[in-house]
């Protein structure tokens, strides 16, 4: 067990690398900083000022070394556009955009395993059917359309909800249903396949067979084994939700991390798009490795591997 | 058979969505009698077995009757068939490392049989599952019973599920092809288990397998399955002497000898048809050396009582039989 948590750990720590090094190089091949902030039309000077101020003009790898070791020492730069230190910029938005990635996740769990799962044992019915439908809507159109068509709905026709901002809870409830409706929709078909093969299995005959009513053999044997293949999807959707946040906290003017991105990109605000990304890089890492060690602990097989 | 049978399948017809795969079965089984089910795979043996306790997917149609103590189980409602299972009619499978639920421990899983057919709880039923094991032959019993399914080998995997089997005390016991994805030395001691089991719980043992040497091994009776149906039924030694199906024989013919040359190892010609094109009369006609017109329009009826055979040129029966009969 320690090897193998040793080795994610590290396999996870690679990771991390790997996108440090990505934003760094990307962004400073896309476009001039200080063309960015101080616009097209600033004096040269005054553009000249800007990159020796930040700098700019060293040598590419040194730019690069210096950050890496501010970045283990706790620094990650100042902010282009204000000057203050990026790390507290980017953690105060962390409150907002976890309010609306929490929720969404919880949505998600709650209504898509059991609508996947109820799904599979009404296989080919009309239960099974809608489920299906809405799963592969819900997963295929795109959030900026689905917060746009109930931002259309419920705002302007309705007026029962806020369509931006952050007050109330009610500033909430579209951008929560935005973000999960993918999501929901993904974890529903993948619950409903993961049970589909687990209802296949020899064990589930041979539990019917050794009289267990259906419900018993449903609740014991087949659920516990239909979990195990879902934690992985689960892991992955916690990403792809922090993901989405930067389109849905667009939509709705919701000011979390993703918004700040969307701001920072556009400004080439270079520390904080990096901070950012490394954040983000830090939260899908730790969800995966969570997951990976929960599947570890869980599934037996595995479980001996590692001992051995 | 004076009494009546402790199961009785009448005109079982199963169908999966367009294809028929068991086409009117009628099958007696007495308390405590041992009978072989044999057939190539795809016969429709196992479907049999899988139909007469509700097993199969829901895709399956299936008609005719199943009748146990004279209660119906063919298309019985969950709660009936649920009652039969496991403690009257108990079923163990081919592959049984697959046959364990891989997440959960042995031990308990075998509780669990033994707290649903007794009223065994805790220790008492610990004590049971460990008297199961001991019963099935698994050494080392305590230290195993926290094991998982994957720390077993296939051989002893099948012990576990027939220790499993026999928590409920069923009067029938189907083993489906049970030895067929062990080696050959467990094959030969898992047969001997179940001739053992049988003989001090005095349960019937239906054996269903492709293997006629396992089978004249444990069983008393036979019954030759092709394409869906019964074709020939009797006792062991009848069948192995005198083979009256065309198809039996053949089946016979292919079992390789110790004593043979490497060119005796005989086939049966031809391919079984496939279940969705049968054709109008003997389903066996198309590999049938002894066919003719008959064949090709009619299917035969299985005729005889006791020992009973469905071809129109069935060889005749023993004939010390046949003169006992005339005398």
């Amino acid at each position: 067990m320690m090897s193998f948590a040793l080795t994610r750990l590290l396999r996870a720590f690679a990771t991390l690398m790997l996108v440090i090094t990505f934003a760094f190089s990307i962004l400073r091949l896309s476009g001039d900083p200080a063309i960015a902030v101080l616009g097209p039309m600033a004096p040269a000077a005054a553009l000249n000022a800007f990159r020796e101020a930040w700098g700019l003009t060293e040598p590419f790898w040194v730019q690069y070394s210096k950050y890496v070791l501010s970045i283990f020492a706790g620094d990650f730069g100042d902010s282009m556009r204000d000057g203050l230190p990026a790390l507290p910029l980017v953690l105060e938005r962390v409150p907002a955009t976890l309010s609306l990635t929490i929720p969404s996740l919880i949505l998600t769990l709650t209504i898509g395993i059991p609508a996947g799962i109820v799904a599979a044992l009404h296989r080919n019915s009309l239960l099974d059917r809608t489920v299906i439908l809405a799963a592969v809507a819900g997963f295929t159109v795109p959030s900026f359309v689905v917060g746009l068509v109930l931002v259309l709905i419920f705002s302007v026709t309705l007026g029962v909800l806020p369509s931006g901002g952050q007050g109330s809870w009610l500033h909430g409830v579209l951008p929560i249903i935005t973000m999960s409706t993918v999501s929901i929709g993904l974890v529903a078909r993948y619950s409903r396949s993961a049970m589909l093969e687990v209802l296949n299995a020899p064990y589930i005959r041979a539990a019917s067979a050794k009289g267990l009513k259906w419900r018993d053999v449903i609740r014991l044997h087949a659920l516990p084994n239909a979990i195990l293949p879902l934690l992985t999807i689960i892991g992955l959707m916690v990403g792809s939700l922090i993901a989405g946040s930067v389109v849905v906290e667009s939509i709705f003017s919701w000011p979390g991390m993703g918004r700040l991105l969307i701001i920072s990109v556009a400004a080439r605000d270079l520390a904080v798009v990096q901070c950012i990304l490394i954040l983000i890089t830090v939260l899908m890492v730790c969800a995966n490795l969570t997951v990976d060690l929960l599947q570890a602990w869980l599934d037996p097989k595995s479980r001996n591997k590692a001992h051995a | 058979m004076n009494s009546a049978p402790l199961m009785a399948i009448r005109g079982l017809e199963v169908t999966f969505g367009t294809s028929r795969v068991v086409h009117g079965i009628d099958l007696d089984i007495a308390a405590g009698e041992a009978l072989g089910v044999v057939g190539e795979s795809g016969c429709g043996k196992s479907v049999t077995w899988l139909a007469a306790l509700g097993l199969l997917p829901g895709m399956a149609a299936t008609s005719g009757s199943v009748r146990f103590q004279g209660q119906e189980l063919c298309n019985a409602p969950r709660a009936t068939l649920e009652n039969v299972r496991g403690r009257r009619i108990a079923m163990i499978f081919q592959d049984p490392s697959s046959c364990l639920n891989p997440v959960r421990r042995v031990g308990p899983q075998l509780v669990e049989a033994v707290t649903l057919h007794t009223n065994l709880r805790g220790d008492e039923a610990k004590t049971e599952v460990l008297r199961l094991m001991e019963l099935v032959g698994i050494p080392d019993r305590a230290a195993r019973f926290n094991l998982y399914p994957h720390e077993f080998s296939g051989g002893q995997s099948q012990r576990l599920m027939i220790a499993m089997a026999l928590a409920g005390r069923p009067d029938i016991l189907v083993a489906d092809e049970p030895t067929t994805a062990l080696d050959a030395t467990i094959q030969a001691q898992i047969l001997d288990l179940l001739g053992r089991l049988r003989r001090e719980t005095g349960m019937a043992l239906i054996f269903i397998s492709h293997d006629l040497g396992a089978v004249s091994q444990v069983c008393d009776r036979i019954a030759v399955m092709y394409a869906g149906r019964v074709v020939e039924t009797g006792a062991v030694t009848e069948i192995f002497a005198h083979p009256r199906h065309p198809y039996t024989v053949g089946l016979l013919n292919s079992i390789p000898r110790l004593d043979g040359g490497q060119d005796d190892l005989l086939t049966i010609p031809g391919a079984v048809p496939d279940p969705s094109h049968l054709p109008p009369g003997c389903a066996f006609a198309a590999r049938c050396a002894r066919a003719d017109e008959t064949c090709a329009t009619a299917i035969p009826p299985l005729r005889g009582d006791g020992a009973a055979v469905a071809c129109w040129h069935a060889a005749l029966p023993n004939p010390s039989l046949r003169e006992a009969a005339l005398a």
